[in-house]
This record gives C-alpha cells, structure tokens and sequence, in this order.
C-alpha cells in the first residue's frame, strides 16, 4: 500500500468545515491523469455544478466521491470524517470497504443511465437498501418510500417495473431511490443526457424542487448550460483534470476570466 | 434378420423402468450438488483472495479437460488405494456432480458478467453490502442469462448418466447390459434405453424453453 504524500489532517473540526472536501485528490487511467492534484471545497447545502468538455474528469469527480474507484492520491472527507482513508493509530491509511460502506451512506447518487434494478418494481427499488442497510421495517421503509415516489410524482407507478417506464419517469424514481437513504450529499451524473428532449424537463423539475424545499448539498455534472447556470450556487469549468475557473454561475456564464472557459462556453452555446 | 419380440419387450420392460428411477436419481442428485458447487466456484473465480481465485481456475479447467468416464474411475478405484472406500453411487455421484460443477460454474459466470456495471455501481452507491448485492441485485438478473446453459447441462447429465455403470451403478445402461449378457439378446433393451431417454430428454428441453420465457418475463425482462 502506497503511503501518502503528504501530512492530512485526521478529521476536519469547526463550524465552517465543508461537508466535502477533495484535497490533493489524483486519480490516474495507466499513464493519463483524470484528476489532477484537485482541491475542491464544498458546503452544506450548497449547489455545485461541474462542466468542462469530455474527458475532462468531471464525472470522475463525483466516481470518487462516491467511493466507486480508489484514487491514486490525496484524501476526500465527508461530513468531516475522512472517505477514502480512515485512521489507524494516528495516521490515516486507506478505508476498508466497511469504512467505505458507511461512509457512502453520507452520499446518494444518480446515474446518467438510471441504473435501476430491473427485476424490482419501483417501490422495491427504493425500500431494499434502507431495509438492508439502514434497518427500516419494511412497513417504515415502505411509508419513506412512497412520500419520495410522490414527491417525484411516481407515487400511480410504484408498483410497475423499469421496463415499463419511460426514460424520465425511470431517473426520478432513481432520485426517489437515493434520497430514500437520506443522504446529505446527492451526486448527479449528467441525468438528463439520456434521456429524449420533451422529459428532461421532468427530471430538472424534480432537481429543482429538491434545492427550493431541502437544504441538500448537492453536486452535478451537466451538459445543460440553461439549468446550470440558473440553479447553481457555484459553477466549476474543468480543464484537463484541474479546475481552471470557479465562481457563481453569474459571473462563470456571463464574465467568465479564462480564454478556455470563454472558448468552451462559446462553443456550446453556439451548439445550442 | 430384423427380429423385434415384443413379448422379450413387455418381459423387460419393469426392470428397464426401475433402473429409469435410478437413472433419474442420479441425474438428479448429481445436478443438485453440480449446481451448488458450481455456484461456489464461480463465486471463489471472483474472489479478490488470488491465491483461491487460482487455485479454482485451475481445478476448473483442468475437471473441463479430462474426460468424465476417467474421472469416475479415478475416484472409484483409485481412492480406496489412499484409504477412501466409496460405494458406487457416492464414488459416482462425486465425480459426475464435480465434472457438471465445473461447466455449470462458467454457465454462471457468463450469467454474472452479463449483468451490466452499472447494477453494481448502483448497489455500491447504495452501501449494499456484497452478500445482498449477489443475492438480490446481480443473481436474479444473471439467472436468465444462466438459465439456457444451466437447463442444457440437465439434459447433459442426464444423458451422461450412463457412464456410471462402468462402477456398477444399476442405472439404465447397466440393467440393460445385464439383460442383453442374460438372454444373449441386446436389440430390444438398448433400443428401449434410446427410446426411454429421448422420452425423458425432449419434453424436459421444451419445458425449459418455455420456463426460460416465463422467467424472462417474471423479473421483468424482455423475452428473447
């Protein structure tokens, strides 16, 4: 096992501490760098927005926030405990997956393609982890379940099948799935780019909702500069790896500082 | 030439159904402990422990290679040399349930890999610990898939059961070959054998095709 590089602290204190921090965070592919040396701070209940061209690591951001691969360096901390590392003997050294397994339960994630579990109803869906993994009756997990399924307007399909739902109606049950853990940060993976034109706006009704009415802290990478720059607190343009311009989403989408933000920026509103 | 007696036929005919029993005994009995062992090597193929991800695969492959008539000899009358006497349907059942595990253990790995990344990567998000990712989340999907490969090994054993009257086993084969050595007439019970497992064979195949579908359609996958 690789040591790490540098001196991390053991856990994170005070009242301003993020809930997610990325410091030093390196994740490699072989030879390329997907992440490099990312420092990134989030806090509670903020709404941060990652965009940036393809390959620029903006999914691999939120993969390793979620604990689906191990990096290559630096640490992640949640809630001010230490993910991707835990401490042993007053030094940090890498998570068991137990310490992985409870760590994620902080974290609720939506895929781009919804990666729900087809051989279980909606319902089912969203009641087996919290009866697994948090301990919920089942009649409990059922009632949590069910306010979600309404909130996301799925309550008349709960009991129907993935194959039988359409694209938008498959991502807010997924919604409906993490949020049923409560986690306090929801990940969103470009949720919307599978899905046709006329239902994104479903699924974006739905993430809107959940910033107006919960104080979640929530990280997504989009492709829609419109919602980006309309709901975010704070809009990350990532280059190659790094952050190369951060602000709100004002300043980000109608000042932006950096030539590549400006080119990228141009290049996709032109796309439309 | 052509000399058919029914009467040789109708006066065979309850031993013949008798050892079909046993047949089906052994068929069954060997498929059972086939799949359960199967399931474990293809679950230990999948450890992250090296050393037994190994050592499976190379018992795996080398079960696959030699031939199962080599094998049920091998335990029968070689284990007695180490001290282990084994009646001819344990020495039997080991060695057809062994060589079946091995093939049904790539059956399910097929199954396993089947299963998009994206259901695992939604059971880890969901901090599913790996006993209920498998059990809930990646074996209910990969049975479909399994399904086909897993209903042509039952017929497979099925008609491999023959094999075991070379220790004795009072199958099908062997009671025909007794007859046949009894009377010095072999036309009749071998073709009643043939006739006996291809009455058994394809209804059984058709009843897994159709139970295939149902399954398909249980989970809520689409059918082929």
């Amino acid at each position: 096992m690789k040591t790490l590089t540098k001196d991390y602290p053991l856990q994170l204190s005070g009242d301003d501490s993020p809930i997610v921090r990325f410091q030093n965070v390196t994740k490699r592919y072989g030879e390329l760098v997907v992440l490099d040396a990312l420092d990134l701070d989030v806090a509670e209940g903020e709404m941060v927005t990652i965009i940036g061209p393809s390959g620029s690591g903006k999914t691999t951001v939120l993969r390793m926030l979620m604990a689906l691969e191990k990096i290559d360096d630096g640490v992640i901390y949640v809630n001010g405990e230490p993910m991707t590392h835990m401490e042993k003997n007053g030094a940090l050294v890498r998570a068991s997956k137990k310490h992985l397994r409870q760590q994620r339960t902080n974290i609720g994630m939506c895929f781009q393609h919804f990666n729900l579990f087809p051989h279980m109803t909606a319902l089912e869906n969203c009641i087996e982890a919290p009866i697994q993994v948090l301990g919920l009756s089942k009649k409990e997990a059922c009632q949590r379940a069910e306010e979600l399924l309404d909130m996301v307007g799925m309550l008349e399909k709960c009991h129907e099948h993935p194959a039988r739902l359409s694209g938008g109606q498959k991502q807010r049950v997924a919604i409906a799935r993490s949020l049923a853990m409560r986690p306090k940060v929801m990940l969103f993976d470009e949720v919307t780019s599978a899905l046709d034109p006329e239902v994104i706006g479903e699924v974006t009704q739905v993430i809107r909702k959940l910033v107006a009415k919960h104080n979640l802290t929530m990280l997504m990478v989009t492709h829609q500069m419109g919602f980006a720059k309309e709901i975010s607190d704070r809009v990350c343009f990532f280059f190659d790896g790094k952050i190369e311009e951060q602000g709100s989403s004002s300043q980000l989408f109608d000042n932006p500082q950096k030539e590549r933000t400006q080119q990228f920026l141009s290049a996709v509103l032109e796309a439309g | 030439m052509f000399d058919w007696r029914w009467e040789f036929v109708w006066q065979i005919l309850p031993r013949l159904l008798e050892a079909t029993g046993n047949t089906l005994l052994a068929a069954g009995f060997g498929y059972v402990i086939a799949l359960v062992l199967g399931l474990v090597f293809a679950l230990a193929q999948r450890s992250h422990f090296k050393p037994l991800t190994f050592a499976t695969r190379e018992t795996v492959e080398f079960i696959r290679s030699t031939p199962l008539v080599l094998q049920i000899f091998f335990v029968f009358y070689v284990g007695p040399q180490f001290g282990i006497m084994l009646s001819p349907w344990t020495a039997g059942m080991i060695a057809i349930g062994l060589h079946y595990a091995s093939y049904l253990s790539e059956v399910y790995r097929a199954g396993i890999d089947s299963v998009p990344k994206g259901q695992w990567e939604a059971a880890m998000s969901l901090s599913l610990g790996p006993v209920r990712t498998y059990s809930k989340i990646i074996i209910p999907q990969a049975i479909p898939t399994a399904f086909a490969g897993m209903g042509n090994y039952l017929v497979g054993i099925f008609k491999d059961t023959p094999m075991l009257s070379v220790i004795g086993v009072a199958e099908l084969m062997h009671t025909a070959n007794s007859i046949g050595s009894e009377y010095y007439r072999f036309l009749e019970p071998y073709t009643m054998v043939g006739i006996i497992f291809l009455l058994i064979s394809l209804p059984t195949a058709s009843l897994l095709r159709r139970t295939e579908d149902r399954i398909r359609k249980k989970i809520g996958l689409r059918s082929r």
